[in-house]
């Protein structure tokens, strides 16, 4: 698929599979999305390797967009871009936005086709 | 670590292997103490995450230990990086990963220093983060002032760095779940800067014992 993929990351699965839900619902099919949530013992956390499989699960040539909750999920999204092959660490970004709203607005950008930096810029708009 | 007036320690499988212990059981031995003092001021999983992130380093010792100093350094950063979940997995990799980055196999005072200003560097851009924001910056870069002073380093570092731990108590968080407490993030020790301290009083006695 040729749109921007978006990936959610939150500390809880359950919010990061609720958001996912969202975007399906008011988006459709048209854009590559992956959800992860939860640190690998099931409890509230982020992990690394987690979010690397949820960009490759989400990975669309036109690049994805992360949308993240609270510090340590931005800290450990930028950490995975980084451990990405490098051919893909540039076309992977963080967007500072909401995480619910972030991923509806960024996905429906996504979905005409937009590239990612338009994504990214209208889903940090809902930051003032 | 040789030169500057301090004993010059050979950095082989044993002495690496005796570091690395030293560090994990300290951190696993503090878990409690890092979770009560993260309840305080975080999400209050400080303490869990460390000493999962450390146990695993303590099931790969042996493929790290191994390793020359660099590689050993970067391997150990990626398990805490893949294990620790939490902004403090990412930190404390980068510190640990990019310290591997800077050392040589065999480094001098000169050598750990230089490494130690990198790594206080990638952590900065790591947190996006600065001293004085009560983070473990705030332990890491007055070791790194004292590893410039010299002296008697591996009694000095462990003093220096419970002091700068214990001057975070007065600062206000500005960055992690600690900044959203705002004044009320005041009275409490970082809980990042406490492990900081206790990483580097490990490896001070660690390698004064092999010394």
């Amino acid at each position: 698929m040729s749109n921007v993929g978006i990936v959610i990351v939150s500390h809880s699965p359950d919010v990061a599979k609720g958001a996912a839900d969202m975007v399906r619902q008011m988006v459709g099919e048209e854009v590559p999305l992956a959800w992860c949530g939860g640190n690998g013992e099931g409890g509230l956390g982020t992990d690394v390797a987690a979010i690397m499989q949820a960009i490759d699960r989400a990975w669309s040539e036109a690049g994805v967009a992360i949308l993240v909750d609270l510090g340590g999920a931005e800290t450990n999204s930028e950490m995975a871009i980084e451990l990405l092959p490098e051919e893909r660490q540039g076309r992977v970004v963080v967007c500072n936005a909401p995480i619910v709203e972030g991923a509806v607005v960024a996905a429906t950008e996504a979905s005409g086709g937009s590239s990612l930096e338009v994504v990214r810029a209208t889903a940090e708009e809902l930051s003032p | 670590m040789g030169g500057g007036g301090e004993a010059s320690v050979q950095i082989d499988e044993p002495v690496l292997r005796k570091l690395i212990r030293a560090v994990a059981d300290t951190v696993i031995a503090h878990a409690d103490e890092l979770t009560t003092l993260d309840q305080a001021i975080g999400d209050g999983d400080h303490g869990i995450n460390m000493k999962r992130g450390f146990e695993a380093v303590l099931a790969d010792l042996d493929k790290i230990a191994v390793q020359p100093l660099p590689k050993a350094l970067h391997a150990l950063g990626m398990t805490l990086v893949m294990k620790v979940g939490g902004a403090s997995g990412p930190l404390y990799g980068t510190l640990f990963m990019q310290l591997g980055k800077s050392l040589p196999e065999q480094p001098t005072l000169a050598d750990l220093t230089a490494a130690v200003a990198a790594a206080v560097e990638a952590v900065k851009a790591r947190g996006k983060s600065d001293v004085g924001s009560k983070t473990l910056l705030d332990v890491l870069a007055p070791v790194l002032a004292a590893l410039r002073e010299g002296g008697d380093l591996l009694h000095r570092l462990p003093e220096v760095a419970d002091a700068a731990a214990d001057a975070t108590i007065p600062m206000r968080a500005v960055r992690g779940r600690a900044s959203f407490l705002g004044d009320r993030s005041i009275g409490h020790i970082d809980p990042g800067a406490r492990s900081s301290a206790l990483l580097v009083r490990a490896v001070c006695e660690a390698l004064r014992a092999v010394a």
